[in-house]
């Protein structure tokens, strides 16, 4: 009899509750149903998988070319044709992922960490911290970026990680703006004060109770972030600043392909499809973060 | 004596000029006593806790002279860290807004735990065991299952239980509770009153309750201060209170209360607003409002006068003036 008793309760029990869904998953739910997105979310996998595996599916070695095959128009060898020194298109594309993949992350994750630090700090001590720092940001965005970059890269030499560098230092301000934004949204709450009666210090309060209630904006800015950072590589490549020969990246590979634009149009055209490809399946990616993560954007 | 307030001045600089929120507070609060801060909007009683727990932002506002003693310790000379470790440890708080005060990110477990990770140095599990026996101890059914629910999945009597567990988590000598129950229903705020009290007992706390609401008062308090524009006016034990209000204001404050036995067509009220605190009379604040005022009042502030051991700061009980 007891135990007959014990069950119904139990069951009464576990039919009261709902089983509280984990914001990660409720995101994972909303997003898995954009199928857009999902689009994105795929390609990029795929461009993952193809950055770290790349090297065992190359047809060809992507620096060393054959010259007596320069030039080729796509063929069943050469899927993709070959460059001006006889290298094999594809391959190079192939390897080029690489470059874009970590540019375009690692740019974000600098830009990211410095800005949400920055951001923070001027939100939520506002005064005189927030005048300077929002000031020095606003400099930096009173260049076009693309300016800015470029001069920058002038000062630090060619390279990709000088590339990264400026890259990241002239998306600084968009995200200290967001995360300045979004903190100032929160900062004055209850639970905020809340956090302070319980005796936590600024810092505390600034990354483990107001970050966390302002999250999506920013995930959703480093999404797109992304995006742009790779095509700002590109753009840096094309001006033959970024990386340098052999090494094949998408913007250089335009660079040097747009030389034979009219008699061999494949080495401008696949290197631009991969950029459009992988900035379109972030972008697609971000919106429908951004979807997925505010709710009042929801259906 | 657990706490006791001197001569605290509260100032916020604004464009229009300085507001003195509080302007030269005392009262004292014995050990396990419940002392209610009664005042309408404005009057100075959440500056004054606010105050209290250090918390009062600088700039705009400063804490211009005072004391401050819990446990005989003038927090006004406490570092910033110093603060922080009595903060929810020996002092905590709860608000009047149940349903904002709780981080929506977080589950009800972690934001229970946080001040004993914080304060006792506890482990997560550890943290987690006490914070069921405190959710059981709030009257919580089924703390096993709630501690993994979000603040939106709870009603708003359930989430003051949860602010309440959390301020007492780590036993604290002194609950400050800024009008804990004027976002509840009646009902709610009845099993709220009750809770409080109950552990009040249990964990021997003092309670320093702010409020506007006299029933509330009647109810719980063991002494009452008045306040009325940043200063207190009239103190005194519950009963003499309502037995024999002494100030006019305190006097205007209780008469309102509307009784059920009663039969009238128009409340009593205090007629006239509370001044501009940028624009203070020179003289009692309460003179425009006051029903028995005398010549001497729109002249000098009335200075505190003792009358049976309860200190009044009204004209009308100074010998001299009479």
């Amino acid at each position: 009899m007891e135990n007959i008793v014990e069950e119904i309760n139990n069951e009464t029990e576990e039919k009261y509750f709902d089983k509280p869904i984990s914001p990660l998953k409720e995101i994972w739910y909303s997003l898995s149903k954009n199928k857009l997105a999902m689009a994105g979310l795929i390609i990029i996998i795929l461009l993952i998988l193809i950055a770290l595996f790349g090297d065992f599916i190359m047809p060809y070695d992507p620096c060393v070319g054959e010259l007596s095959e320069s030039l080729q128009k796509p063929s069943s060898t050469h899927w993709l044709g070959t460059d001006e020194q006889g290298r094999d298109v594809l391959s190079r594309i192939l390897d080029g992922t690489k470059i874009s993949l970590r540019v375009g992350i690692t740019a974000v994750a600098i830009a990211l960490s410095v800005g949400l630090t920055l951001g923070s700090f001027a939100g939520y001590y506002g005064g005189k911290i927030d005048m300077l720092i929002m000031r020095f940001m606003d400099i930096i965005l009173a260049f076009p970026s693309m300016l800015l970059a470029i001069a920058l890269m002038s000062t630090l030499g060619k390279g990709i990680d000088k590339a990264i560098i400026a890259i990241s230092i002239v998306t600084i301000p968009h995200y200290a703006r967001i995360v300045r934004g979004s903190i100032l949204s929160v900062k004055e709450s209850e639970y905020v004060q809340a956090a302070r009666v319980i005796g936590n210090n600024d810092l505390a309060i600034i990354f483990k109770h107001i970050l966390p209630n302002v999250l999506a904006p920013i995930i959703v800015r480093a999404t797109l972030g992304i995006s742009i950072a790779i095509l700002d590589t590109a753009a840096l490549g094309f001006l033959g600043l970024g990386v340098q020969p052999p090494y094949a990246e998408w913007g250089t590979m335009l660079g040097s392909g747009r030389a034979y634009f009219f008699n061999a149009n494949h080495l401008v055209l696949f290197p631009g499809l991969a950029i459009t490809i992988t900035v379109l399946a972030f972008n697609l990616l971000g919106d429908g973060l951004r979807d997925a993560l505010d709710p009042k954007l929801q259906k | 004596m657990i706490l006791k307030v001197e001569n605290l001045v509260t100032k916020f600089h604004t464009k229009e000029g300085v507001v003195n929120a509080v302007n030269g507070v005392d009262f004292e609060l014995e050990k396990g006593e419940v002392v209610a801060l009664v005042g309408e909007s404005g009057s100075g009683k959440s500056v004054t806790s606010l105050s209290i727990m250090g918390l009062i932002p600088k700039p705009p506002g400063e804490i211009a002279s005072g004391k401050i003693l819990f446990n005989g310790e003038d927090l006004l000379n406490k570092t910033t860290r110093e603060m922080q470790d009595i903060r929810g440890n020996e002092i905590s708080m709860i608000f009047q807004e149940p349903m904002t005060s709780l981080n929506p990110v977080f589950t009800i477990g972690k934001q229970i735990s946080e001040s004993l990770i914080r304060h006792r140095n506890m482990k997560k599990k550890e943290a987690m065991v006490k914070t069921i026996e405190m959710l059981e101890a709030v009257g919580i059914p089924s703390p096993n299952e709630r501690i993994k629910q979000y603040p939106h999945q709870l009603s708003g009597g359930m989430r003051q239980r949860i602010m309440i567990a959390i301020a007492l988590i780590c036993e604290p000598n002194l609950l400050i509770a800024d009008e804990p129950t004027t976002a509840l229903d009646v009902t709610i705020q009845a099993q709220i009153l009750e809770l409080m009290m109950k552990l009040k007992k249990d964990f021997k706390t003092s309670i320093l309750l702010i409020t506007h609401d006299l029933g509330v008062v009647a109810e719980v308090a063991d002494k009452v201060v008045v306040m009325y524009c940043g200063r207190v006016v009239e103190t005194g034990t519950v009963n003499e209170l309502f037995e024999n209000p002494l100030h006019p204001y305190t006097y205007g404050l209780i008469e309102s209360i509307p009784k059920i036995d009663s039969e009238v067509d128009r409340l009593f009220m205090i007629e006239g607003n509370v001044p501009n605190p940028l624009n203070m009379p020179s003289g009692c604040p309460f003179e425009s409002r006051c029903n028995r005022k005398l010549s001497i009042c729109s002249k000098k502030l009335p200075e505190i006068n003792v009358v049976d051991g309860r200190k009044i700061r009204c004209h009308l009980y100074n010998e001299e003036v009479k």
